[in-house]
């Protein structure tokens, strides 16, 4: 009967390449006139390579030590990660004890909300002391500084069920799992989506703050080692690096996000 | 023709359940924290297999009374008063529901949304397989009219097409009474009009109670017709044209629509 093409659809086809095309030229216009305004800083006020590199001898730095940067990036990475799987399942796990267990909702949440008063900084030598100057802290970093966020946005994405499709499963005679499993977790997950956006850009924080506190690897350590030797300039060759992970990954988990959750309530 | 007619026929009676009457006497009903309570003294009847609509202003407990039939208030509310169905079977489980939003699942295809009362059905040797349910889905989406976007999601389709899906949702139920809190309000004339013949076809031998605040609509579709007003409200039954339901709008109709909006009028002053 409805034979007009959607519209939207086709719009979305037609510009998909255009759109792409426009994005990345806008990026690459934004980052040369940044490296331009920082050239002429450099330039202007003479400073020294030791305050302000020049971006140049940044990307020399960049490209003569890949092999090491390469190494701890892929240490921070896994941190980052793992840190971002375990904080996402402890959350998810602790706004559904709180969904469906209404104790543990008020006993829970001043403790939550206690850890979130505590700087991730200050727990930080406590956790190396007890879990090593490995991985495993820094993992432990990233996700106790993303729970509460997750717990939150999950708690409260599953407890915002629009009413309408409770009584909708409630007459069609569910029962309290069936409702959880077939309405109330589907209904909260574009909430639950935003939770993990913030969560993806906050997680590499942890990680690297757990590294100053105590690492022999990964790249927060390596710009520790860095500033102590006074080579600025692989500083800031780590920091972007490090700027280019948290970038990416928070632009492939929007899309990905985008893709698996099309919906909005 | 004649024979499948036949079958269709003592398939029907063979069912176990079969749309029954319902009966409200003397119904009271009162949300646990007011002190009044929002309807008393309701008596009513809803024929077996035929449309029971009730008008009221918006406020006036048509929706809490729908809900309250529905089982969606068992524990926020007061009942006294008897109701009662003709095949002796209690109401809860009976019951399909439609409501204004359609109530659609964002997160599922169209049909996995006609689909969805099959997640919630206890499995028993008896209940259909998956790929009866499968066609007996499709069948339906077929007389929406919608055979041809089974696979889309509800945010792609218009209004009327969404409330069609939901419309085959609640036959996919085959529930024998189906209660419906104005699914027709939100659209425009001419698919308000489509609509309700069309659900007016597929829930024939349904008992249908619809309420809705249209006195067209309630005239149109009703073989039985209350005015809740009043309060604490009340129903009061009013005779309806003598012409097969969907009526065409005529004379009689539109005198009984003035006469409506009068008893309603009584209400605001």
């Amino acid at each position: 009967m409805n034979k007009i093409p959607n519209i939207k659809v086709l719009n979305n086809r037609i510009n998909t390449s255009e759109k792409v095309l426009h994005n990345a030229l806008r990026v690459i216009f934004t980052l040369l006139v940044l490296l331009v305004i920082w050239q002429a800083t450099v330039l202007l006020f003479k400073l020294p390579s030791f305050i302000l590199p020049e971006p140049l001898s940044v990307f020399e730095r960049l490209i003569n030590r890949i092999d090491i940067l390469l190494k701890h990036s892929w240490i921070t990475t896994q941190e980052i990660v793992l840190g971002l799987l375990l904080g996402l399942s402890m959350g998810l796990f602790f706004a559904l004890q709180m969904l469906l267990f209404k104790p543990v909702k008020r006993w829970l949440l001043p403790v939550l909300i206690a850890s979130q008063a505590i700087p991730v900084f200050a727990i930080a030598p406590i956790l190396m002391i007890w879990l090593g100057y490995g991985i495993a802290s820094k993992i432990v970093m990233a996700a106790i500084i993303i729970f509460f966020p997750v717990v939150t946005c999950c708690y409260d994405g599953l407890k915002n069920t629009p009413t309408g499709y409770l009584d909708l499963a409630n007459t069609m005679q569910a029962t309290k799992w069936q409702l959880l499993r077939y309405i109330q977790l589907p209904a909260s997950l574009p909430t639950l989506a935003s939770g993990i956006r913030v969560a993806v850009v906050i997680a590499p924080i942890g990680a690297v703050a757990g590294e100053w506190v105590g690492s022999s690897q990964g790249l927060g350590y390596l710009m520790l080692q860095a500033n102590a030797r006074m080579l600025i300039d692989e500083m800031f060759a780590a920091l972007f690096i490090l700027s280019t992970i948290s970038v990416a990954l928070y632009f492939v988990t929007d899309k990905c996000l985008n893709k698996l959750i099309p919906w909005q309530l | 023709m004649t024979v499948i007619a036949n079958m269709l026929l003592t398939t029907a009676d063979t069912k176990p359940l079969y749309s029954p009457a319902i009966t409200i006497e003397q119904g009271a009903i009162q949300y646990q924290q007011d002190t009044q309570p929002v309807l008393s003294g309701l008596n009513m009847q809803m024929p077996a297999q035929s449309w029971t609509c009730i008008l009221g202003r918006s406020g006036c407990g048509k929706t809490t009374l729908l809900r309250y039939l529905a089982n969606l208030l068992a524990d926020k509310v007061q009942w006294s008063g008897e109701l009662s169905t003709s095949n002796q079977i209690a109401l809860k489980g009976q019951v399909a529901y439609m409501a204004q939003q359609d109530l659609l699942m964002p997160w599922l295809n169209v049909l996995d949304n006609v689909l969805l009362s099959e997640k919630f059905s206890k499995k028993t040797l008896r209940s259909p397989s998956k790929v009866q349910q499968y066609e007996k889905a499709i069948a339906l989406l077929t007389e929406v009219g919608l055979a041809d976007k089974t696979q889309e999601l509800p945010q792609n389709l218009s209004g009327g097409m969404r409330q069609r899906v939901a419309l085959a949702r609640t036959l996919m139920q085959d529930k024998p009474v189906v209660l419906m809190d104005e699914p027709f309000s939100a659209l425009d004339a001419v698919t308000r009009y489509k609509l309700q013949n069309l659900a007016h076809r597929l829930l024939k031998n349904k008992t249908v109670l619809l309420i809705t605040h249209a006195p067209l609509e309630a005239i149109r579709l009703a073989d039985q017709l209350y005015i809740l007003h009043g309060k604490p409200a009340f129903a009061s039954a009013l005779s309806l044209p003598k012409q097969q339901t969907p009526r065409e709008l005529n004379a009689e109709s539109a005198a009984l629509q003035q006469r409506v909006i009068q008893r309603l009028e009584q209400d605001y002053e």
